[in-house]
């Protein structure tokens, strides 16, 4: 086999915490959890939010913590959207794991092991209903061995019956002053020079998305070497320039037809991600002052119905 | 050879527009650092020329050697066996594929295809560059499934699997597959990279151009580089040498659509509904898309049309362009709309001129 290229690994994953208590900014889950990691004892979970929060990181560490590096393979099962995880899936594998027993809870090696399994479904939103309701059955079945993690980016998408089942956390996105202090954090093991400005800008263009942030900062990192401006920030992420949006905005404003096309067709031209611009066209347009609320509510209403129709396949 | 093809850049080094990119690429295959990447921009701008450069930086030239296979391939799908055949282009370092071909099995391919050619890892003499490159098209044709599969597999096989993915608009790429790539915006060239690029093909073939001949040709190309390329040698081909005036040649099927438009525009009635079903089926046989034809129907209507039908007309067009990407006969859709626009020019006729 070709010797593995001496190259990096993903920022995202080198600087996951290990640990539920390192999880940033997410104090409720945290107490919930560091309290499960002492008496060993959990209900289904469900963690629902943005994306870039941490669900995943949790779940992860938390298993971890639990049953730690050598029993971990044995006790956890891990599905994410890209195994194939329709109906038959949960007929047989998920049922088949679900169903094995484990052993009364020794500690081993000072981690808690508690007697139960832990089956983590990632991205549990795109499991297809059906699917979903062939788990109902086989959660309370096992429930003395197996305890299921789910984790979603909206809550509305994971059946009734399943949710009601589950403890639910939300996560929420990550304020300015945390994510800072992460991306710092990162800096200085990386040997990165980022000004007050371009920190500024990135919690800003990844919007409370930490994973998003610093796939941004890596980008960069890789491009640009090791001092980072705001300016390189905003090219690597592929945000759309103010002006570009102000530009739209300004010709949609004149009414006249032919000079909105014209510039529709500049911004086709440039290739900025539709729905971006609509995105940003909703900024300008909510904090613009010469527009009435009901000017406002009746475009922004258009503007919803657009967005949604660009974004289907 | 075409023109298009002759004059294709080969390196990154000569690229003529988005110099500053292709510096940006060379240096991270230089660090032997290369994230996944996904380039997306309108047609024309260059995204398949950056991929093949990028390419030979990172192999050499052996990364031009390729080959068009035709692979089936069988997929155990639980309770049944799919077999799906797929053309794809194959060099010994890279491969490169059309996912949505496979239509709604898409999810297949993306999930047991890619897996298992990530898993087959290159063995290299030297021992080095442990790692294929997947370049997968039109990623913004995938379905939804499929791109959700994509995003774990990318990570699963990151080591010996990077993956170039190339789309026409981001917005239909999930935002879990666009942050786990480096993502390269690549505008559409300007009229004047255009004409810079023309006169210098033009002086490569030893051609007179008369002034404001390539101005022309660029400004029709729609900033399209492919374009302008292809219709400057459609010039030359039809008249030698270059007059000041000679008209640059519209491709066919542009004239037959902009016909249709006027058909339109000369009588509403069924009859004439009639007729244009039958063009618009012969313009479908001919393996234009039927997105490019409603677009370019929707132009030609509203260079004729009164300005304050324009917006009410592009709604509609809009419309039924949503509708026909949600269902599968792409017929009806121009179909309606075609007779939603003769409902709604006529009122208006009738209205105006009583």
């Amino acid at each position: 086999m070709a010797p593995l290229i001496p190259s990096s690994q993903p920022w995202v994953e080198k600087y996951r915490p290990k640990q539920v208590k390192d999880v940033a900014h997410q104090d409720e889950v945290v107490r919930v959890l560091t309290n499960t990691l002492e008496t060993a004892n959990c209900p289904h979970m469900l963690f629902y939010g943005p994306p870039g929060t941490g669900k995943t990181t949790t779940a992860l560490a938390i298993a971890h913590q639990l049953f730690g590096p050598e029993l971990y393979k044995s006790r956890v099962l891990e599905l994410n959207a890209s195994d194939d995880r329709g109906i038959n899936v949960v007929r047989t594998k998920i049922k088949d794991f679900a169903a094995v027993a484990v052993g009364s809870g020794s500690r081993q090696g000072g981690y808690p092991c508690p007697p139960y399994k832990i089956i983590i479904l990632d991205e549990a939103d795109s499991m297809t209903e059906d699917a979903q309701n062939a788990l109902r059955r086989t959660m309370e079945t096992y429930s003395k061995v197996t305890r299921f993690f789910f984790i979603c980016n909206y809550i509305s998408r994971i059946i009734e019956p399943l949710a009601s089942r589950c403890a639910k956390f939300r996560f929420k996105p990550l304020s300015a002053e945390v994510m800072s202090s992460r991306i710092l954090h990162i800096c200085n093991e990386e040997g990165l020079n980022l000004d007050q400005e371009a920190l500024s800008t990135l919690s800003s263009i990844s919007e409370g998305d930490l994973c998003r942030a610093i796939t941004y900062l890596q980008s960069s990192a890789r491009l640009y070497g090791s001092s980072i401006s705001s300016k390189e920030l905003i090219s690597v992420s592929g945000v759309i320039p103010q002006n570009a949006v102000e530009a739209l905005f300004v010709a949609c404003k004149t009414g006249d037809f032919d000079f909105a096309n014209k510039e529709v067709n500049n911004v086709i031209a440039e290739g900025y991600p539709i729905s971006q611009m609509l995105s940003g066209l909703f900024e300008v347009i909510i904090s613009s002052d010469d527009l009435s609320d009901v000017q406002k509510a009746r475009i922004c209403k258009r503007l919803g119905r657009e967005a949604d129709k660009v974004s289907t396949l | 050879m075409l023109w298009v093809d002759k004059y294709r850049p080969r390196t990154l080094d000569k690229m003529f527009v988005h110099e500053e990119i292709a510096q940006n690429l060379k240096k991270l295959v230089a660090e032997q650092d290369c994230p996944h990447l996904l380039f997306y921009g309108p047609p024309g701008a260059g995204k398949k020329t950056l991929i093949m450069a990028l390419l030979r930086e990172m192999f050499g030239p052996a990364a031009e050697k390729v080959k068009l296979e035709q692979k089936t391939w069988k997929i155990d799908a639980g309770t049944r066996t799919i077999e799906l055949e797929l053309a794809m282009l194959a060099s010994t370092h890279h491969v490169e594929l059309n996912p949505s071909d496979a239509g709604f099995q898409d999810r297949y391919i993306v999930q047991e295809i890619i897996k298992e050619m990530a898993k087959n890892r290159p063995i290299d003499s030297k021992g080095k560059k442990g790692f294929k490159v997947l370049v997968l098209n039109e990623v913004d044709k995938l379905s939804k499934e499929a791109q959700h599969s994509l995003r774990r597999t990318m990570e699963k096989y990151s080591a010996s699997c990077r993956l170039v993915l190339c789309c026409n608009s981001s917005s239909r790429v999930t935002e879990a597959v666009r942050s786990r790539c480096l993502n390269v915006r690549l505008n559409a060239p300007t009229v004047e990279q255009i004409i810079e690029v023309l006169e210098l093909i033009g002086k490569k073939e030893s051609l007179q151009l008369p002034p404001g001949f390539a101005a022309r040709i660029a400004a029709q190309s729609n900033r399209s580089m492919r374009r302008a390329i292809l219709s400057f040698e459609t010039c030359r081909v039809q008249q030698y040498p270059f007059t000041v005036n000679q008209a640059v040649p519209a491709m066919d099927w542009e004239q037959y659509v902009s016909e249709i438009a006027s058909d339109i525009m000369k009588e509403q009635s069924p009859k004439r509904l009639f007729q244009v079903r039958g063009k618009v089926y012969e313009l479908l046989a001919n393996c234009i898309p039927p997105e490019v034809i409603l677009k370019k129907l929707l132009l030609e209507l509203l260079k004729k049309l009164d300005s304050e039908l324009k917006h009410e007309i592009c709604h509609w067009a809009a419309y039924y362009e949503h509708r026909m990407r949600l269902g599968q006969k792409s017929i009806f859709h121009i179909e309606a709309f075609v007779a939603k626009f003769m409902s709604i020019y006529k009122a208006f006729l009738i209205e105006t001129f009583g």
